[in-house]
Formats: structure tokens, sequence, C-alpha cells
């Protein structure tokens, strides 16, 4: 095969050649991964994609999963930069250990995650024990235990792109600040954060989406209740059970609100100076 | 399934051995050599008792080595709609074995055994609990109404009078019962043979409406089966008292 010139960004005018050792995996490698979407286009019983969105069933699934694949990103958020500014940017011992313990989550199938996060939030867990006893709160089958299992199996993600986004940013302006008298918490507000803004944003996006297909951990720890604890991933492997057309139909639904979702947060970035 | 592969790996070594004599010996070699080996899709509740079912059936008949391939039953009815070499399907309801006939992969099936929802507790019965009336205020896991446990669940929950509503409508039966062995639920409609199955850590309780709803297993040699006359030969002997003896064991009831 022939190295083919594409047109790389309209800044580099020349042509570039691509060498053929390249491109030919990554072909194939575009065509493994979008094959499978096309499978799922040609069966999708695309007429009957108006009546399923119409079911409350089916709203109520979509709701939750946006609803709380958002609070988990949020979660995540808030727990996961400052765990990654702690790897980056201190030096405490132990740290190649933590290091590894985040990425446990993502070694783990999340079934196997599911019941550990039983173990302790459960009612006979650890934490979820003392909850119960102290406050009367059980965490299992609320809508809380989908947003704590989708924040277990999808902040590993955030973590090791805002670490990467850290490790890359240069480290002379937040000395700078720091010389001119910002204190540690302001040179992190100020400089250290809007400077990795995009890498934070890239893994937000990243955990959010594997939030929002997750299934394992949360169907084990969750449970399955429609408006509850019923994601979309939910309902479409029960539909499958009994309906492969309703399980495309759901799965193309979710997709599609997937992409319109990200395609428009992107558009707003790319917007911004 | 460990005595079939051993039988495999038997069988295996025979040909072998076999192949090895027929260098010196030539003519005579085809002795005993002719393996069959019938593939049994069965419902995932059948897992132990088709098991124990498919070694005595080798046992009479030599030759023959029984595979079996455990799943939902609408896992395995969609394979078999979609041409999976099959010879026999057990299915654990009559609605995935009648997608099975509908779709000329079948033609007579008969039902050899009945599973009837109990409520599950933890060992000891803690809670006291005699019947479905029991069951208000407590947390109850159920299958979800997309599969065969789910539907009976719900229609026994129906003729109570639908006062329970389950906490959590899991995926399959197993899953619905580990959440009571975690100590999630206090109680969970399962089948009669998944509470045997886990004796040591839960009890059984029936109850009247259970009745109602009666979980009917048929069997039916496929009409595309590779090996179609040992395949009635095994819907034949499901029947048998022998089998029938095994799947009461399990918890099953003789339709």
């Amino acid at each position: 095969m022939s190295t083919v010139g594409i047109r790389t960004r309209p800044r580099a005018r020349a042509r570039r050649r691509v060498p053929a050792a390249l491109l030919l995996p990554a072909l194939i490698g575009l065509a493994f991964l979008t094959l499978p979407l096309v499978g799922l286009l040609i069966r999708a019983p695309w007429t009957d994609m108006p009546a399923r969105l119409a079911e409350p069933e089916v709203l109520a699934a979509l709701r939750l999963s946006l609803v709380t694949a958002t609070a988990a990103t949020a979660l995540s958020l808030v727990l996961g930069v400052p765990i990654a500014w702690l790897l980056a940017r201190s030096d405490f011992p132990g740290r190649r250990v933590v290091r590894a313990l985040i990425t446990v989550p993502l070694v783990l199938p999340p079934v196997v995650g599911g019941v550990a996060l039983l173990l302790v939030f459960g009612r006979n867990g650890i934490v979820g024990s003392w909850l119960d006893e102290t406050f009367g709160i059980t965490i299992p089958f609320t809508s809380a235990a989908v947003v704590l299992a989708m924040t277990f199996v999808s902040m590993p993600f955030l973590i090791v792109s805002v670490e990467g986004a850290l490790r890359g940013a240069n480290e002379g302006y937040e000395e700078a600040a720091a010389t001119l008298g910002a204190d540690r918490w302001t040179v992190f507000w100020r400089v250290t954060l809007p400077m990795i803004a995009p890498g934070v944003a890239a893994g937000a996006v990243l955990c959010w989406a594997r939030a929002l297909g997750e299934f394992g951990a949360t169907i084990t720890f969750a449970g399955n209740f429609p408006g509850r604890t019923q994601t979309m991933p939910l309902a479409v492997y029960l539909a499958l059970q009994s309906d492969l057309e309703a399980a495309i139909v759901l799965s193309l639904i979710l997709l599609t609100v997937s992409v319109v979702v990200l395609a428009s947060l992107r558009e707003r970035w790319t917007a911004a100076p | 399934m460990r005595t079939a592969t051993a039988r495999t790996s038997l069988a295996a070594l025979g040909c072998a051995a076999l192949a090895l004599s027929a260098c010196t010996a030539g003519a005579d070699a085809d002795d005993g050599a002719s393996q069959t080996t019938l593939s049994v899709f069965a419902a995932a509740s059948l897992t132990e008792s088709f098991e124990e079912i498919g070694a005595d059936f080798e046992t009479e008949h030599e030759g023959v080595t029984v595979e079996f391939n455990f799943a939902g039953s609408s896992t395995l009815a969609s394979q078999i709609n979609q041409g999976a070499p099959a010879d026999v399907f057990a299915s654990a309801d009559e609605a995935n074995m009648d997608t099975v006939v509908e779709s000329g992969s079948a033609e007579n099936a008969e039902t050899f055994a009945l599973n009837q929802l109990v409520i599950a507790v933890p060992e000891g019965n803690p809670g006291g609990v005699t019947g479905l009336g029991d069951l208000q205020g407590l947390k109850v896991a159920a299958c979800a109404p997309e599969v065969p446990c789910g539907t009976t669940a719900q229609a026994v929950i129906d003729a109570a009078g639908g006062q329970v509503t389950p906490a959590t409508y899991e995926a399959d039966v197993r899953a619905t019962l580990a959440k009571l062995t975690l100590g999630e639920v206090d109680a969970a409609l399962v089948y009669r043979t998944d509470t045997l199955a886990a004796a040591d850590e839960v009890d059984g309780i029936e109850f009247d409406e259970a009745s109602k709803a009666v979980n009917a297993y048929p069997i039916a040699a496929l009409t595309n089966a590779p090996n179609a006359d040992l395949a009635r030969e095994f819907t034949e002997y499901v029947h048998s008292d022998a089998a029938q003896s095994v799947l009461s064991g399990a918890g099953f009831e003789q339709p």
C-alpha cells in the first residue's frame, strides 16, 4: 500500500506524507472501533425511536443517567484533582503505592468493585453499618449509591489525566507566583488550575463518559429500581433479556445524547479564547 | 462438566493410542473410536442437576460425551435461533421455548420439571417470615420482569394483592439471592432450587400464592440437531425415573 498525503492543520500548509507503517494500523484500528457501531446502526429499528423516547421509563432512566454521571464527575473533580496535585507536586512517602492503589478500580472488574462497595457502604459494611445505626441512612438501592459506584470506577480516569497535565505544566510560573508572595492555595487556584484547565476538562469528559456507561458496579451496589437506580446501561441490559431491538434502540438513545452533550461542550470550549 | 472434560481427554488419549497402533496393526483400528458429542443447551438453573444427569447418560451410552452450554434461557434461545449447532434445548420457561419452536428450530417440547418461588430469608429466619404478607416494610429483592423468574415473581405478588414492592429488580435469580447472602435485603423471591443450592446460608419459606405461578421447564430435541437420534434419547432420559430423582433432589417438582 502506498502512502497517502493527508491535509494537516491549516497552519502547516505543506502536505506531509504519512508513513504506511502508521497509516495502515491506524485504519485497521479505526475500522475495529467503528464497525461495531455501524452494526448497531444497521440493526437499529429507527422508526421505533420516537415511541421509545416517549416512554416514561426510558426518560426516567436517561434523566437518572445524566444526573448521576454529572454528579459523579463533580465528586471526582472535587476529590480527584487534589489527589492528582498531591501525586504530581508533593513528595510524600509511599507515593508510588498510592498511585498504584488509584489504578486498582481500573483493573478491577466493575462487578467486584460493586461487591467491594457493598462490603464497605452496605447495610452490614464497615462504614454502612455505622451510618445505619447513627443516622438511619442506608446507601444501597438509592441514587446516591449509583453516584458512588460511578465515582469509584471513573475517578481514576480523571486523576490520571490531571496528573499528566500537571507533570506537563511549566512549574516556573508557579515558582514565580510564589516568589511574588502568593501562598500555596493562591498559586494552585490562580496559576496552576488555569494552566492545566484543558487537562482537567479532558479528564472530566473521560470520567463523565465512563460514568455514563457504568453497569457492573451499579447493578451490584445500587441494584435496579426504575427511576431510582435504573440507569440507561441497566435498562439496556434488561431489555436485552427479552427484546434485542429495544436494547439497540436504548443504546442508540444513550449514545446520541452523550455525543450531543460532548459536542456542544466542545463547541463552548473552542469558542472560548 | 469435569467428568465431561476428563472423558474428552481420555478419549483423546485413546485416539492417540489407536493412531499409534494403527501404524503397526493397520486394518482393525476402528474399534470403539467412534466418539459422539451431544451438545445440550440448558438454563443456568439446571447446572448442577444436568451435570449429574449428563454423567449418568454418558455411563449408559458408551462413546457418548455430553457437552453443556449453561446460560440464561433467553440467551440460549437466541443462540439457537441464530443457528448454533445444538442438539437439545432445555429452557427455564415456556416463553423462550416458544420462540425456538416458532422459528422452526424445535417441534415438540415437553415439560420435564416445575420450579416454584419461595421466600428466601437468612438462615434461621430471624424476621419470622411465614408468607408474602410478612414482607411489607422489609427490604425485598426480586428478579426483573424481563427475565423468567421476574415474570413469575410479579404474577405471585399480583396474586397476593400487590402489597409487596421490591427494593431492587435484579437481572437474574442468582444475583437476587446474592443480595440476600450479602445482607443487603431481608428477603428475596427466588426459586426453591436456588435456596436448596445455598442451604447453609438461607432458608426457603414456602407460601400459598407460589402455586399461582409455577415455572414449567420444557425440553426439546432440535430439528437441526447434528445427532438427532441421540438428542431424542437424551430428552427421553430426562423423563426417566433416575433423572427425575436427581431433579427432585435439587428441589424441582415433577410435572
